[in-house]
């Protein structure tokens, strides 16, 4: 029980960090249209998180409810990757972070709709839907900077280089992850690996980008080892409910 | 009991009341997420699904589904959520999609058509529903809502929302 809960918290923490991330952009987008891009889709990842930690909290028990979940934890709690707490940086640097999450999203929900566990398929085929938009959208805009001028080129090869190790972590799985391969309840991820390089590759050749070439990747997010980015956010995002605890509207 | 299960249809036809607040020519039997109406002797539940995970007009709909049926007598009403399967545009009532259209927003197009996930695609050819125009094109994948995309008629000029298929 204590793997599928952590493993549910993995999914959760990840949607959450992100669409906080995301968030920050409200307002600021380089135009109207994607600002409002954006948005939707940290409205989209949100939704996603709030189902998983519902599900989190009715495994969990004992008062645990979404929002414990979300705002009272401690950042040695949460076990988003890494690629998820990362800063904004620029509009490319960005757009890169939402391209390799959302690749990872889309195979991994395509292989979690035929996992063993009802509730975590039906959030996944569910979710599915809306990360199909996210990938299409940001590889498109992936291709249009990365193949664009000369000073949008820069920027995207400054951005693979500023994320590229956080990349590995989605398939290196930690031993609550394991537990539920070997137990059938998830599928292995692999094969999800292969894919997922080459989907990668071939969207950044188009883009005119050459992955880094060292092989070292982080990791530590899923297990509560985060960088030094993670405790500003979860400032500022938990700093309502810590400053007045159970306050509601 | 007997004229409680009658009441099933009635039902159905009561929550044809409850609009979405984001377009409030649908009701939400137009939009199709009510998915069950079960009436037991303690209680009633209701079983919807969102249109979006996250739509921030589920929470509102399930709070005026309650006020609706308490108007109606019913005591204890649950409103129980369900994402699988996942709701689809396909649901929407022929009857919703002329709604939508009366009232300035294109109604989407049957699934096949979209479900296209090629990169840059031609954007798909939706009809103006001001001037039924087909020479349209997409500002923008994403709208005002979730569910809506941005477009422009050339011919009226006018822009428009697309509720996009999904
Ligand atoms: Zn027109």
């Amino acid at each position: 029980m204590k793997e599928i809960i952590s493993y549910t918290l993995y999914l959760a923490d990840t949607n959450l960090i992100l669409s906080q991330r995301n968030g920050e952009w409200c307002g600021h987008g380089p135009i109207l249209e994607q600002d409002i891009a954006m948005t939707n889709i940290t409205l989209d990842l949100l939704g996603q998180a709030r189902n998983f930690y519902q599900y989190a909290a009715t495994l969990i028990g004992n008062g645990a409810t979404e929002d414990s979940l979300a705002y009272l934890r401690t950042e040695r709690e949460f076990k988003n990757c890494l690629l998820a707490e990362q800063p904004n940086g620029d509009w490319g640097q960005t757009i890169l972070r939402q391209f390799f999450i959302s690749q990872y999203q889309f195979l991994l929900y395509n292989s979690l709709i035929n996992c063993k566990d009802e509730q975590l398929s039906a959030i996944a085929e569910k979710g599915l839907k809306e990360v199909t938009y996210h990938l299409r959208w940001s590889s498109e805009w992936v291709i249009r900077l990365g193949d664009g001028t000369e000073e949008s080129h820069r920027r995207m090869t400054n951005a693979l280089e500023a994320l590229w190790t956080y990349t590995g972590e989605f398939f290196i799985p930690a031993a609550y992850e394991q537990f539920l391969i070997d137990n059938g309840t998830i599928p292995s991820q692999d094969e999800l690996k292969l894919t997922y390089q080459e989907n990668i590759n071939s969207i950044l050749k188009r883009a005119n980008l050459n992955p880094p070439s060292g092989s070292f990747m982080q990791k530590g997010g899923k297990t509560g080892i985060h960088t030094e980015h993670l405790g500003p956010l979860l400032a500022e995002l938990q700093y309502m409910q810590r400053t007045y605890p159970g306050a509601e509207w | 009991m007997e004229i409680i299960n009658n009441d099933t249809a009635l039902i159905w036809k009561a929550l044809e009341e409850v609009k979405d607040p984001e377009v409030p020519v649908l009701s939400i039997i137009d939009l199709g997420i009510v998915r069950n109406v079960v009436v037991s002797d303690e209680e009633l539940i209701v079983t919807i699904t969102p249109t979006y995970t996250g739509c921030p007009a589920m929470d509102m709909i399930a709070t005026d589904i309650k006020l609706l049926l308490a108007g109606r007598g019913f005591k204890k009403v649950t409103i129980q959520n369900i994402l699988s399967p996942a709701w689809t545009t396909d649901w929407m009532s022929e009857e919703g999609k002329q709604k939508l259209k009366e009232y300035g927003i294109a109604p989407p197009q049957p699934r096949q058509q979209i479900c296209n996930n090629d990169l840059f695609a031609p954007n798909e050819a939706i009809p103006c529903p001001r001037c039924n125009s087909y020479h349209t094109r997409r500002i923008s994948e994403f709208g005002s809502t979730a569910c809506k995309a941005l477009y422009q008629c050339n011919d009226c000029k006018e822009p428009f929302d697309y509720f996009k298929c999904h």
